[in-house]
């Protein structure tokens, strides 16, 4: 785990990293279950596919945490982990797949914290540097 | 009168009145910017620029002025603090014809807003019963991250939420038609197109009408502390006292999942009709074009949500009510119900002439004053009710609409404390358990479906909603009616 939480005085900012742009963009999957949940409490019995596209990097990241997102909540999961398995760059943007872990919502079990409306644009910031990805953008509960 | 203070070589904050500061245009600034505070407002929103912070309020207020066809001033309330885009605590307003439409103005809780309810109850007989009904609110109301409600809806049915708000509520025995009267918009705001709502945003509804959500929502007893405007007091219905419930929640997931959906479609719109917009959240298109038409059908729904939410929710409370206290659901009339994250369609003067605008309104509420015909008939003489919660265990305030509003704000004003402490800072120097035994020590009973959130929504991460309140009455934009302190507080 190397995400890190933002002061933002309304909401949540995450700052993601990782070894490759997958990394970052799972790593920050997970700062955003954490707002929501303890996730060493949530077990990973169901797997849920994502997919999503944008026309950039940081685009991918806010698309593909508010795809979580939709997806939680209709499917009334928590989710402790996210991995991306494809990630394609063509001229017509980026495609991303991955597959979420987690288990049905259970108030008796799980300690549920903030709910998460949306991951913004605000904040949005995508480098590279040194070998490593940083994503970062603010969540707004 | 005229203190300025120079931020950058281009941008400085001018004191145009005691209570009203201003930011002249420079560079692609169309309009000025106006900020009603007190020196502490205006110093605390220059310390973030001038601190470096990349999310601060007073250049959002600048972005939103660089917009096309705003009308007269890019205005920040005096709860501002920074949003996404425009600033919470923003009121932007735009032509209809050539101006646009901007989801940042808008944000991802649809319809926000407060419902307040008042009965013939007192506190000193609610008193002795209070954690009885603290209870039943508790079990009645469901709240918190994961709630579902008690009406399962199908696709049909939730494009007939979209389109007939409250009254759909009220249709299916949720509450009482006289309820509407006392709703913006009755309840029902036309332009609705469920077909500019996805699939996606209507599967989050299926089973969350009626839930109060998390965070900042909440639904209190309160009762009247003070009284300041005894003629309005009468005209609102209200005495010293009294017992109010107030319902502070929004449009839910159906509302988020419109923000995220149109995010998108709106930058696209935004590179598509060449409109520059100085942050990345602050995507928009133009009214007049088939997205904007399309977003604001959208905004419309989200709505109508809303206000069938809080209806639902209003109808549970009366039910908490009876079943803890036999209290008869009639007794329990809606005083007035309120949005603070909308776009609406609306007619105001601008340099003498009436013109069509879109107003946003992000954190921020409307105002109306005396006379407009959008308030209810036995409001129109005094104005709207403009209802402010403050955090948990301090209080809120019922307050009016003037004249003045209508001149300088398009009818607006603030909606609530602001934060000024980030969730994280909270819950590291506050911890639930103390919080919720202070406010015991006051007598206020808290019932909260999440641990930390308590934290994350300790008074002492706010700012003190008397003094927001203050401002905005001395520059006449409201004025003060009553204030309520909690005695129940159910969080999610």
């Amino acid at each position: 785990m190397t995400y890190e939480y933002l002061d933002h005085e309304a909401d949540v900012g995450i700052r993601a990293s990782g070894a490759t742009l997958e990394e970052a963009i799972a790593d920050g999957a997970r700062a955003m279950f954490g707002v929501m949940t303890d996730i060493n409490r949530v077990g990973r019995s169901v797997e849920v596919p994502i997919r999503c596209q944008a026309d950039d990097p940081a685009a991918l990241f806010v698309e593909c945490l508010n795809e979580l997102l939709f997806q939680s909540d209709v499917r009334h999961l928590l989710f402790a982990d996210f991995q991306v398995t494809r990630l394609a760059h063509t001229g017509a943007g980026y495609t991303l797949e991955g597959v979420a872990r987690g288990e049905p919502l259970d108030a008796t079990k799980h300690d549920l914290w903030t709910e998460v409306k949306a991951a913004t644009y605000a904040g949005l910031r995508y480098d590279v540097e040194d070998g490593r990805h940083t994503l970062q953008c603010v969540l707004d509960v | 009168m005229g203190k300025t203070i120079q931020v950058t070589d281009e941008l400085r904050v001018v004191q145009v009145e005691p209570y009203i500061w201003e930011i002249p245009p420079y560079g692609e600034m169309r309009v000025p910017g106006r900020i009603y505070g007190d020196r502490a407002t205006v110093e605390h929103l220059v310390a973030d620029v001038k601190a470096g912070k990349s999310w601060n309020a007073l250049l959002q207020i600048v972005n939103v002025a660089c917009l096309p066809g705003i009308q007269k001033a890019s205005l920040a309330m005096a709860d501002v603090h920074p949003g996404y885009g425009f600033p919470i605590g923003g009121v932007g307003a735009f032509d209809f014809d050539e101006g646009v439409i901007s989801m940042a103005g808008v944000g991802y809780d649809i319809n926000c807003g407060v419902r307040t309810m008042s009965t013939n109850l007192t506190r000193d007989e609610i008193e002795p019963k209070k954690e009885d009904l603290a209870n039943a609110l508790y079990c009645t109301v469901p709240a918190g991250l994961g709630s579902t409600g008690a009406i399962r809806l199908n696709l049909k049915e939730v494009d007939k939420v979209l389109e007939k708000g409250a009254e759909f509520s009220v249709e299916r025995g949720y509450g009482f038609p006289e309820d509407l009267e006392y709703i913006e918009e009755r309840g029902r705001i036309a332009g609705a197109d469920p077909g500019a709502v996805s699939m996606k945003a209507k599967k989050r509804q299926f089973k969350q009408i009626g839930t109060l959500g998390s965070g900042n929502h909440y639904l209190e007893v309160q009762w009247v502390e003070k009284i300041y405007a005894p003629d309005v007091a009468d005209a609102y219905g209200l005495f010293p006292n009294q017992i109010l419930i107030s319902i502070h929640c929004g449009s839910r997931g159906l509302g988020h999942q419109i923000g995220t959906d149109y995010l998108k479609v709106l930058e696209a719109a935004s590179r598509k009709y060449n409109i520059p917009i100085r942050e990345r959240e602050l995507v928009c298109a133009p009214i007049d074009s088939p997205e904007g038409r399309q977003y604001l059908a959208a905004v419309n729904c989200g709505i109508n949500c809303a206000f069938a939410n809080r209806q639902a929710i209003a109808h549970l409370t009366r039910q908490a009510f009876h079943d803890a206290l036999g209290v008869r659901p009639q007794e329990i009339v809606t005083l007035y119900e309120i949005g603070h994250n909308t776009a609406k369609v609306e007619e105001h003067e601008v340099d003498g002439q009436i013109k069509k605008l879109v107003v946003h309104r992000k954190g921020a509420t409307r105002a109306f004053g005396p006379g407009r015909k959008e308030v209810p008939a036995a409001y129109r003489e005094v104005g709207q009710p403009v209802l402010v919660g403050g955090t948990m265990g301090t209080c809120s305030f019922i307050l009016h609409g003037t004249k003045r509003a209508m001149e300088e704000t398009f009818g607006s004003a603030l909606h609530g404390a602001g934060r000024t402490l980030s969730r994280r800072q909270a819950k590291k120097r506050f911890w639930s358990g103390d919080v919720i035994a202070a406010l015991a020590e006051q007598g206020i009973v808290v019932r909260a479906h999440s641990k930390s959130g308590v934290a994350e929504e300790a008074p002492g991460a706010y700012k003190d909603v008397e003094e927001v309140v203050e401002i905005m009455h001395n520059a006449g934009i409201i004025r003060k009616v009553a204030r309520l302190r909690p005695l129940i507080c159910i969080k999610g």
